[in-house]
């Protein structure tokens, strides 16, 4: 289970690293322009780590993202997406995940970044993606759908969710400065959730 | 003696910042900086707060002064993996960064406590600049 897992960490960290110059875009227009630097910087130090270790514990995979992203994005996302794989350390286990395990994970994820960042659903941040998944996991659950429609249905929510951001103003991080100039852009952060998102579960299906 | 940790995005701020409040100092005290990334970049390296606030002596308490949103979550971040009993020492003042980092050199080389450095911090950090 660690091979996989941390063959998924390698892609997302590719993922990032390409999509490096369009979340910068993104945040130049509304924040300070260097998401994207930010997140790659980040990433680029984990591919390292991930491709000079051997692992046996899924833990121990994302505990290494958490502090990595910590230590080196050098911008809000790293606190906050660091604590969010951090709280995803605490929680996951070795055994293939179920819908349970994996509602769990994404409100570890949520209450981890909330810890640092304070927002809630609707201020134009990380979260207007991941809270919109996660509702959807949970929902698929509740319906006990099986495993492969309720990540489908998990992806399909988690774009609507970033794309919502397109309208919302900003009250939160750099971005809320801009007050109403906010509106229009979609969040470079709510962007980046929805990457990590879409890599973890399309090479998990 | 109080001491004061000075967090800026940039280090030219940090460094600025620091040589101000280091001017008004009445007597010794520790006042230290971690500023920018990657020697200049803008940012904020948790790993610099982290080996900072371990490093800096913090019997009497360490003021911080912090800019912008990844260095006040930075520095929540890195204070909560300290033991319980430094973090009671350690203090975010809740102030725009020079003015409360003049001010608090003032009041911590004076010889004040750590909650009356912290209190005359917020209570004077906001100045009516059309009234002096």
């Amino acid at each position: 289970m660690a091979n996989k897992t941390k063959k998924i960490l390698l892609e997302t960290s590719d993922v990032i690293i390409e999509n490096k110059e369009y979340l910068t875009e993104l945040d130049a227009a509304i924040g300070d322009g260097d998401h994207g630097i930010n997140l790659a910087r980040g990433f680029k130090k984990l591919k390292e780590k991930l491709e000079n270790e051997t692992f046996t514990e899924r833990n121990e995979l994302f505990k290494l993202t958490a502090m990595t992203l910590i230590s080196n994005v050098g911008g809000a996302s790293g606190p906050l997406y660091g604590t969010a794989f951090l709280n995803i350390s605490k929680v996951i286990s070795d055994e293939r995940l179920d819908l349970d395990d994996l509602v769990e994970i994404a409100e570890e994820a949520i209450a981890g970044i909330q810890k640092r960042g304070k927002a809630e659903a609707g201020e134009k941040t990380m979260l207007d993606t991941i809270i919109p998944a996660a509702e959807s996991l949970k929902q698929s659950r509740d319906n006990n759908l099986d495993l492969e429609t309720a990540l489908n249905n998990c992806l399909e929510t988690a774009a609507e969710g970033m794309k919502n951001t397109i309208e919302m103003q900003a009250t939160k991080g750099r971005a809320s400065y801009l007050g109403e100039r906010s509106i229009g852009h979609q969040d470079p952060g709510a962007t980046s959730a929805y990457l990590m998102i879409k890599t973890f579960i399309t090479s998990y299906l | 003696m109080v001491n004061i940790l000075i967090i800026s995005h940039s280090l030219k701020i940090a460094e600025g910042t620091k040589e101000l409040a280091e001017e008004m100092k009445q007597d010794e005290i520790d006042i230290q900086i971690a500023g920018g990334i990657n020697n200049g970049e803008l940012g904020t390296d948790a790993d610099l707060i982290e080996q900072k606030l371990k490093s800096m002596d913090c019997q009497d308490g360490i003021v911080v002064l912090a800019d912008l949103g990844s260095a006040v979550m930075s520095f929540n971040m890195v204070k909560e993996w300290l033991p319980e009993e430094k973090q009671n020492l350690i203090r975010l003042a809740n102030a725009p960064l020079v003015e409360g980092a003049v001010l608090g050199a003032v009041e911590a080389s004076l010889g004040k406590n750590l909650e009356e450095v912290i209190a005359t911090i917020e209570e004077k950090s906001i100045i009516n600049k059309n009234n002096l």
